[in-house]
């Protein structure tokens, strides 16, 4: 009978194989497909179980934590200053998912982090706590730009032109983010039509209005077809794209240069340069201020919009047949862009041409307090050489001494700027009023932009400058 | 060296398994090895030692590595309980303390030989099958995910199954032994098939009869592929006929195939194993919740595992995320803590026993003590099959447990009577082998 139970044996062998196969198909092949699986919430039941890290402002000021919520996990708390930034924090909760900083740093936040982190966290017994974020965000500066848009709707980003880094980005209307965790407070901040949760600094695309020739002066100065002191005559009206084109009031300025064109936003002459620099060269340097994709801002992508021309909701080149780009030149046509990419604009100028990529976050600090990523300035790209840098800053500077600027003027530092005031519905006198600009000019601290949304009868020097100059302020104390 | 002493040897990596992976479990709760901790484990070894001593006095000739093997089980299973409730690991080790008293009692009484339960047969045959009735008797019967696997009598729950496991193989072995002899004879061809006698025949349709109603009256179709395949495999080795092993297979797949169309619960059950992922099977009650979340368990614990103690069970909010973690689904436990490799591992010191089982059988003279043997481990191996199969969707999931490791009284008491039956068949082979009578 011996041989029929090596037999056996082989059968029990052959079952025991097939046991470490399905074992195998589980626990290895199939076990991303597992995971992935959304009726699988071990995921979700995961990150309760890390102590998140802590979210700070530039002084220090704690905006976000993590607090025990019993059976090891824990709930995140959003402190009373983390409403002066409630859409650069965002948030991170089981139902609602994350947004903000909290997405977009989440890997730092939730310690997943550094492959060797993981290997001595596997040791350990898994991580049990996420990284610090320190934001590059001025308290002050927020606190500045909330008080000069006074309850507008609108929106303020400051950016340090040599490193990139936000120091103001406001939005308003804000919310509470701890209101927004609570299912019965969530709901009316979801249904507000003023869309509270929407980043107007990243997320809105308004008409720039005339801040946009600043981007052509760009390209007439660096491309080498015109010089500050061009002629080009700005009489009233002016035939642009086969259709009449008019100044602001009416006004016919005759033969003048482009210093003076860009001190009283003439827009015809700025409109005749476009056309005479065509569409080549204006989309060139629209792309190299990062017009037409997402800025590289550490910031979730969908959170972003791109800025540029629109048609029918979607992006369009530069050079396409749709473009009037007479009148692109002077921020009108079918353009739509955000704060944080007019403030951009103003930054590459105000660094010598040169755009830094932009960044929220300053630092990530591990939970022993050492620095994980220092987060260094990173430039983007080279958009203009550092004399057209100059020239412009010279012709921006004239803005704000004896233009439509004067608003933002500072006591004893000289700012260079652009006012900017798009027409929104023209017989209701609804506005967009614009500014960016940068201060000290001759070595400068910040670039910012201001807007604000459907201002009745605002103008970018009136209502718009004031703002800018506010948060300057603040930001070169 | 004395087998004895190669079986005290052979308790030392049962020793350090049990010693690390309480140290594992305490690092990862960040607790003190309290005194209390610590003699957990002692208090466990001694308890081997002791049996050590029953079976070096007793059983001096017996396999050294079946005691040491089953240890090793014994002490990881009780990590694994302790990792996942520290009152199932104490009320376990309790259970090991009563296992160990009826493995003690059973090497005692059958020293002389084993073959005494040849007389018995009979009457251990009817306990069997009414162990297995049992838990359909009402007032005392348990149903658990539709199926009639336990008993509850007070507040001690009991599978009767474990126990009827062992009769039954007892009858059999006794059984055929009468009558391998007749089955073996006068066998026609049909289609080139050797074919038994039809009368013969009977007793296998008897038992294949007995399965069936086992389908259908306990509603499990693991225990019942577990006690036919025990007897498939019997009957093979008596007869050495593979027609035997391939009719019986052939009616055993058919009627698993007539229930599972027809009875409601195993339908269900098979249901759930072909499609876990359907919405509808997911959210119903008794539906493929546990499966899937036995697999989802698997998938987090990859080639390596998460480590002791790191494994998702419960639910933040209480409540389990995985059901049956320390009964049925303690497989997805292990390898979602010690992954691909650690599960490896355990069905690796399965399979060890399982060629020590199958080793003393092939060693043994006589009979019904071979055929003892191989049923023993047959069955064994079949219910390691039938709980791991089911927990990795290879067959449909069934309630039974896996030996020495799943928590349950039951189960314990009973395969330490496997073990001792073992044991016992082996010293006397060993001994007539050394010429030792």
């Amino acid at each position: 009978m011996n041989a029929p139970i090596s037999r056996l044996f082989a059968v029990v062998l052959l079952l025991f194989a097939a046991l470490v196969a399905f074992t195998s198909r589980w626990a290895v092949f199939d076990a991303e497909a597992l995971r992935d699986n959304p009726k699988n919430r071990r995921g979700l039941i995961e990150e309760l179980r890390v102590k998140r890290g802590t979210i700070r402002a530039a002084d220090g000021t704690l905006l976000a934590r993590s607090e025990p919520a019993g059976a090891g996990t824990y709930r995140r708390v959003y402190t009373e200053a983390a409403k002066l930034l409630p859409h650069v924090i965002g948030f991170s909760d089981v139902d609602l998912g994350r947004a903000g900083i909290e997405r977009s740093r989440n890997d730092e936040l939730s310690g997943n982090a550094g492959e060797l982190d993981d290997l001595v966290d596997q040791f350990r017994g898994g991580t049990e706590r996420g990284d610090d974020v320190r934001l590059s965000i001025d308290l002050g500066a927020q606190r500045a730009a909330l008080a000069g848009l006074n309850g507008r709707k609108g929106s303020v980003v400051a950016i340090e032109p040599a490193t990139g880094r936000v120091r103001a980005m406001v939005s308003l209307p804000g919310y509470d983010p701890q209101a927004l965790l609570r299912r019965d407070t969530r709901a009316p901040l979801d249904r507000d039509p003023d869309a509270p949760l929407l980043n107007r600094a990243t997320q809105a695309g308004y008409p720039p209005g005339s801040t946009f020739k600043v981007v052509t002066a760009t390209a007439a100065l660096d491309s080498g077809r015109f010089q500050p002191s061009s002629v080009v005559n700005g009489d009233s009206p002016k035939e642009i794209s086969g259709v009449p084109l008019a100044n602001s009031g009416g006004k016919s300025f005759g033969d003048i240069d482009l210093t003076t064109a860009l001190t009283n936003s003439v827009n015809t002459v700025w409109a005749q340069v476009a056309e005479k620099l065509g569409k080549g060269t204006m989309s060139d340097y629209m792309r190299r201020y990062g017009f037409n994709s997402d800025p590289p801002l550490d910031y979730p992508r969908d959170q972003i919009f791109a800025s540029g021309e629109y048609r029918d909701g979607a992006l369009l080149p530069p050079t396409s047949r749709f473009v009037d780009v007479g009148r692109m030149g002077i921020g009108q046509d079918k353009l739509r862009v955000t704060p944080l990419q007019m403030a951009m604009v103003a930054a590459a100028v105000a660094n010598g041409g040169e755009l830094m990529r932009p960044t929220l976050t300053r630092s990530v600090v591990d939970p022993d307090g050492r620095v994980v990523d220092s987060v260094d300035p990173e430039r983007e790209r080279r958009v203009m050489s550092e004399a057209t840098a100059q020239n412009l800053t010279r012709m921006m500077e004239n803005v704000v001494r004896e233009g439509t600027g004067t608003a933002a003027a500072l006591q004893g530092i000289d700012v260079a700027g652009k006012t900017g005031t798009a027409e929104i519905v023209r017989d209701q006198d609804i506005n967009q009023p614009w500014f960016i600009g940068f201060a000290p000019s001759a070595s400068p601290k910040i670039a910012v932009a201001v807007t604000i949304e459907r201002s009745q009868g605002g103008q970018g020097g009136t209502e718009a400058a004031p703002i800018a100059k506010q948060v300057m302020e603040e930001l070169l104390r | 060296m004395t087998e004895r002493n190669r079986e005290l040897l052979g308790l030392i990596p049962a020793a350090l398994l049990v010693t690390a992976g309480f140290a594992a479990v305490f690092v990862q709760r960040d607790d003190v090895l309290t005194d209390v901790s610590l003699t957990y484990g002692g208090i466990f070894l001694g308890l081997c030692f002791v049996a050590h001593l029953i079976v070096r006095v007793t059983l001096p000739h017996a396999d050294p590595y079946l005691f040491p093997l089953v240890a090793t089980l014994a002490c990881f299973g009780l990590v694994i309980l302790y990792r996942l409730d520290e009152d199932l690991a104490r009320e376990q080790a309790q259970w090991f303390v009563v296992g160990l008293l009826v493995f003690a009692a059973t090497i005692i009484s059958l020293r002389r030989d084993v073959r005494v339960l040849e007389r018995y047969r009979y009457v251990i045959a009817t306990a069997g099958i009414l162990m297995l009735l049992l838990p359909r008797v009402p007032g005392i019967g348990e149903q658990v995910n539709g199926a009639y696997l336990g008993i509850g009598i007070g507040p001690i729950s009991f599978q009767p199954a474990e126990l009827a496991k062992i009769a039954i193989v007892i009858f059999l072995a006794s059984y055929l032994r009468d009558t391998r002899q007749v089955l073996v004879q006068g066998s026609h061809r049909i289609l080139g098939v050797p074919l038994p006698p039809l009368k013969h025949l009977g007793p296998l349709l008897v038992v294949w009869g007995a399965a069936m109603v086992l389908l259908v009256f306990i509603r499990d179709l693991g225990s019942s592929l577990m006690f036919f395949g025990a007897f498939l495999a019997l009957i093979y080795v008596a007869t050495n006929r593979l027609s035997f092993a391939v009719i019986g297979l052939a009616l055993f797949a058919l009627g698993t195939w007539f229930f599972a169309s027809t009875v409601g619960h195993v339908q269900d059950r098979v249901d759930v194993w072909l499609h876990p992922f359907d919405d509808k099977l997911y959210d119903a009650p008794g539906g493929s919740y546990q499966m899937l979340q036995s697999l989802f368990a698997q998938g987090d614990g990859g080639l390596f595992g998460r480590g002791f103690g790191e494994a998702i069970i419960n639910l933040p909010g209480g409540g389990t995320l995985l059901p049956a973690a320390h009964t049925d689904l303690i497989y997805a436990v292990i390898v979602n803590e010690l992954g691909l490799v650690g599960a490896c591992g355990v069905l690796l010191v399965y399979l060890l026993i399982v060629e020590r089982g199958f080793r003393v059988a092939t060693l043994s003279s006589d009979s019904f003590s071979k055929l003892l043997a191989t049923g023993l481990t047959a069955v064994f191996a079949l219910q390691v099959f039938v709980i791991v199969g089911g927990v990795t969707k290879l067959i449909p999931l069934t309630g039974v447990t896996l030996p020495f490791v799943s928590y349950g009284g039951s189960s314990i008491v009973a395969n330490f009577v496997l073990l001792a039956l073992l044991l016992l068949v082996s010293d006397r082979a060993r001994r007539e082998v050394k010429g030792l009578r």
